[in-house]
């Protein structure tokens, strides 16, 4: 059994990594995932990739949500990624959100990260995947 | 109905029961009957919506209390605005560049963009750092980045605009120290520093310290230049971020004024005088994509604020009155999804900018939504300026809007609207109580929600977006690529002159700092002295970190 069928909600963490600051779009992917009934873990600006894993692990959440939007997702997300797999957690699905371009998510992709979210992806379509994706795992 | 207009009122009612079956008369809380902001509109203004409007108290003329129409009396006729574009580069060297280009082209105001370690007090060989910096602006380190980005460029010719907010004072203390190194007197120094703290824990999270002391440094700023640099304009309160960060145009106004409010009361509380210094105040308010509703924001943001300024501080001189403006296109307006209707997007913003009554207008690239802008759509978004300056007859007469029964009864509503708020504000206890408690933080985050769910649901049309979408697969635009050496060059930079510099001379004025933190002094001073020792952003802001500590924002989600 998952995580998240023992709990029955699913479980995302949401994190600011690096040092943007504009929380506009992941505090409404927050509210949209609380409002589907899942549980939401916002761990606020500037969080590192380590503190990010560290939690994803305490918390043993399935999902784990990181907004980009200052270009610094090639170096800051598949430190999320490796520190997931070497703590074991490879499970733990990490999704994007923020401005990146065509030819990062393919490499995003290939580095393990679930999917991204580019701006005017409808909230609901976000919703949707993680819900699916937890359902099918 | 008023009396004032007896055969108006007759004609409108027959109107209202004939035309449209009375259908159109009244406002309607229909979405698609109200502004962006949730102001019911009616199909028809006239003179009676108008009726509690007193010209020459309400309106009045450009130049004159309140300024409705315009700070300054013949306005675009006079001068035409400002046209600012924003741009940051990597390395020191290459905004020196850059600098000297534009200069050489005619230019006489410089605009720097900071990368976010050195917006939040991190050396470039800082962890935090990593894989940000040179990014989103220039790295500024020490006092030796801040000489090249200046070399060759004396500081008593050009005017410099900061974006810079938390490490504000240390900025500008290398900014002035550069200009002694030139001969430039600090006296002579023009330019503006953001030095905007509130706006950065309401909406863009570019804070350090808790709000106390952050507020703190921002007044040091104001009271040091008030005499020591008497021609720098020394705040730029900003709504626009509020704005982006999802408030409607009713929370931005109000927000921005309450914000105001809080800097100068807290001035006044160190005994400044509100005159001494109100002048050098200046503001930044979006455009987003309500044509009329803007324009109205703005001309009650001239109206409210020449009368807070006088009725609540007692401001006597004129200058104090002024709410001063640079307004820049939304970048949240902008959709990478058929980008090239963001030129028309973009034409909006400068229009409503224009028809505001703007001193500095920014309008943004059409595909700055991907990555930093390519020099021909930064060339185009500033031609949009010229076009609309030039070829259309917009700048003819002073705020031409002024008398449509419409814009003058929305400026009315949006002016009442951000009263209220206010008044719910000083309820509080003041605007830094409202930020604490999370009351602007949740305010702001329930309208970032409701215009979410309309763009979703499609009742709130984005071309392009959420109707008239393309089923082809778009090329992106070309992608202007940050040199991926900036960093290791940087670090490599700041280790040559941590190795070079008198060391102990940068730990005695580390250590002065600190008493003066304890001393609760002015820090102007000694942060000059700091930057002339080549101290670094990151040791000089060390020292405050270990003084008052790291914030972090409460969450309302």
């Amino acid at each position: 059994m998952t995580a998240a069928e023992k709990r029955g909600a699913v479980r995302v963490l949401l994190a600011k990594v690096g040092l943007d600051g504009h929380d506009r779009g992941i505090k409404i992917v927050a509210r949209a995932l609380m409002d589907a009934g899942m549980e939401v873990i916002y761990t606020g600006l500037r969080s590192t990739p380590e503190a990010v894993v560290r939690a994803a692990v305490q918390e043993d959440v399935d999902v784990v949500g990181l907004s980009f939007l200052a270009g610094d997702h090639m170096i800051l997300a598949p430190r999320v990624v490796a520190g997931l797999r070497e703590h074991g957690r490879s499970d733990v699905r990490v999704v994007l959100g923020g401005v990146i371009l065509k030819q990062d998510i393919t490499a995003l992709r290939s580095m393990g990260v679930a999917e991204v979210f580019v701006p005017g992806t409808p909230v609901e379509r976000i919703v949707q995947f993680i819900a699916n994706r937890q359902a099918q795992a | 109905m008023d009396d004032s207009y007896p055969e108006l009122g007759k004609r409108l009612a027959h109107w209202q029961a004939t035309a449209h079956g009375g259908k159109t008369s009244s406002a309607k809380n229909e979405p698609e009957h109200c502004t962006d902001s949730g102001i019911p509109v009616k199909a028809l203004y006239t003179p009676l919506d108008l009726a509690a409007n007193d010209y020459c108290e309400d309106v009045g003329f450009p130049g004159e209390f309140p300024y409705t129409r315009g700070v300054y009396p013949t306005m675009y006729r006079g001068q035409l605005w400002t046209m600012r574009q924003y741009a940051g580069f990597g390395s020191a060297e290459e905004t020196n560049r850059r600098f000297r280009y534009l200069l050489e082209r005619g230019s006489t105001g410089l605009s720097i963009a900071f990368d976010l370690p050195t917006q939040l007090g991190l050396d470039s060989d800082d962890p935090r750092s990593e894989g940000a910096v040179g990014r989103v602006g220039v790295a500024v380190d020490s006092l030796e980045d801040m000489e090249t980005i200046f070399q060759g460029i004396p500081l008593d010719r050009v005017s410099t605009s900061m974006t810079i907010n938390a490490t504000a004072p240390v900025l500008l203390a290398m900014y002035i120290a550069v200009g002694e190194k030139q001969g430039v007197a600090q006296a002579k120094l023009t330019g503006t520093t953001q030095n905007d703290i509130l706006k950065e824990f309401i909406a863009r999270g570019t804070y350090i310290f808790p709000p106390e002391p952050s507020l703190k440094l921002a007044l040091d700023i104001v009271e040091y230049c008030l005499r020591r640099v008497p021609r720098w304009n020394t705040m730029n309160i900003a709504g626009y971020h509020i704005r982006e960060a999802g408030a409607d145009a009713i929370q931005e106004l109000a927000f921005t004024l309450g914000d105001a409010i809080a800097y100068i009361e807290s001035a006044r509380a160190r005994g400044l005088e509100v005159d001494e210094f109100a002048p050098r105040l200046s503001y930044s308010l979006g455009c987003f994509r309500d044509l009329f509703e803007e324009v109205a924001k703005y001309r009650a943001a001239r109206r409210l604020y020449a009368r807070i300024m006088k009725d609540r501080f007692g401001a006597k001189d004129p200058r104090s009155h002024l709410f001063r403006t640079f307004s820049g296109s939304c970048g949240s307006t902008l959709v990478s999804q058929q980008p090239l209707n963001n030129v028309v997007r973009v034409a909006m913003h400068a229009l409503m900018g224009i028809l505001g009554g703007h001193q500095a207008i920014h309008t943004a690239c059409w595909d700055e939504g991907y990555a930093i802008p390519s020099e021909s759509a930064a060339r185009l978004a500033l031609r949009t300026q010229q076009v609309l300056a030039h070829e259309s007859g917009l700048t003819r007469t002073v705020d031409p809007l002024a008398g449509s029964y419409y814009v003058e009864a929305l400026t009315d509503e949006v002016e009442r609207r951000a009263e209220e708020y206010l008044k719910q504000i000083d309820a509080m206890g003041g605007m830094l109580k409202a930020i604490e408690s999370g009351f602007v933080a949740r305010e702001i985050q329930e309208s970032s929600l409701r215009y979410q769910k309309a763009v979703d649901s499609g009742e709130k049309v984005i071309v392009g977006l959420n109707r008239f979408q393309d089923t082809e697969e778009e090329a992106e635009p070309a992608v202007f690529e940050i040199d991926p050496q900036v960093e290791p060059r940087q670090r490599a930079k700041l280790a040559a002159l941590k190795a070079r510099r008198d060391a102990r001379a940068v730990e005695t004025i580390l250590a002065k700092l600190a008493a003066a933190i304890e001393r609760n002094e002015n820090l102007m001073p000694l942060l000059i002295e700091a930057a002339r020792s080549y101290a670094s952003v990151g040791e000089i802001t060390g020292v405050m970190r270990r003084a008052w500590g790291e914030y972090r924002n409460p969450v309302h989600l």
